[in-house]
């Protein structure tokens, strides 16, 4: 296969909460979270309440791939942020390597701001975001065990 | 691409339905859908023409249980069978755990399950997989229409490998939780090799 799985460990995901909590604050959002570009989410800070944050997430990454797909026939390699402003609630889209940070926000604040805070963000979750895709070679020989033991019977017991 | 994540010790995986169009594919996942507790779904989104057909694609997250102490769950994908659509099939690959190919059975569609196929093979080179090293199920849909061709000689043509068959009728339910379940053992003993 062609991408390594994600691998996600508690201090990182605790350092990625904190500038998406950060990033909420400063920006004024309703809602930021991180989710990689084939769809699925992976953290999320802010007021979700109601919000299918799921569904979301796999909305902004087939909107993120149709629009590169649309900047690669018109020769671009990909277009970097997208931005949808609706009457009263917006969304602001950055693409972060092999993540896409999402900012769902309303009048409190503006595409300015958000932009601007996104773009402080974003250099922080590349470092956390090179430090998760190294980690794999580094942990392998102890914490692969826990898929390694998996049985037959733990699958099929999934199904009954 | 499987995502794993230790701090809320889940899983998880993507697996797409394929084929050629009205073959069912969202008819598989409507029947998921339908039948699976709303706890362990979430909701199915649609995007699709005026005329019900799949525009882009339609995605379901769903539940399954714990495995060891982690949450599996499988984000379930159909793509849009209709030929001119084949941008959006390429893009739906991607980061794709498992791929279930939905096989209309009726003599008279044996030639676009064909092409559907050969186009599934070239748009996962594309993606960088190959067919025969992925979790993989091959569906015979709509077993109970008038104009089928024997399991046999469908085989024939389209099993690739020793990818598990299944027969179904997807509008009824019957063969569409067998496949998924075939599926996404597939994935999870992937995961268990890796």
């Amino acid at each position: 296969m062609t991408d390594t799985p994600i691998i996600m460990h508690e201090q990182q995901f605790a350092q990625l909460t904190k500038v998406l909590s950060r990033l909420r604050l400063e920006s004024s959002a309703h809602v930021v979270f991180v989710v990689d570009k084939n769809g699925q989410q992976i953290a999320v800070q802010g007021e979700v309440g109601e919000l299918d944050t799921t569904s979301l997430a796999a909305l902004a990454a087939g909107n993120v791939a149709a629009t590169g797909g649309m900047a690669r026939l018109i020769g671009e390699k990909e277009f970097p942020t997208l931005s949808h402003e609706g009457e009263r609630e917006s969304i602001h889209i950055c693409i972060i390597g092999r993540v896409l940070l999402v900012v769902v926000f309303d009048e409190r604040s503006s595409l300015g701001l958000v932009k601007l805070r996104v773009k402080q963000a974003a250099r922080e979750l590349v470092a956390i975001f090179e430090e998760i895709t190294r980690t794999p070679e580094q942990k392998k020989a102890g914490e692969d065990s826990i898929f390694a033991e998996i049985t037959d019977e733990d699958i099929d017991s999934l199904f009954n | 691409m499987t995502f794993i994540n230790y701090a809320s010790r889940e899983i998880n995986c993507k697996i797409v339905y394929y084929g050629p169009g009205l073959c069912g594919k969202t008819t598989n996942l409507q029947y998921i859908y339908d039948s699976t507790a709303p706890a362990s779904r979430g909701k199915l989104i649609s995007l699709a023409t005026e005329t019900d057909r799949t525009l882009f694609f339609d995605f379901m997250p769903l539940e399954l249980g714990t495995v060891r102490g982690f949450k599996t769950r499988f984000h379930l994908y159909t793509v849009p069978g209709q030929v001119f659509y084949d941008a959006s099939r390429k893009l739906i690959l991607k980061g794709v755990d498992g791929v279930v190919f939905v096989a209309d059975s009726q003599e008279e569609r044996m030639d676009a399950n064909i092409e559907s196929l050969h186009n599934l093979e070239e748009n996962l080179q594309a993606n960088g997989y190959d067919l025969k090293n992925i979790p993989y199920v091959l569906q015979l849909n709509k077993r109970d229409l008038p104009s089928v061709l024997p399991v046999e000689e469908i085989v024939a043509e389209l099993r690739r490998q020793n990818e598990p068959v299944h027969e179904s009728v997807a509008a009824k339910g019957t063969g569409v939780f067998d496949t998924l379940k075939s599926v996404a053992k597939q994935v999870l003993t992937e995961l268990r090799k890796s």
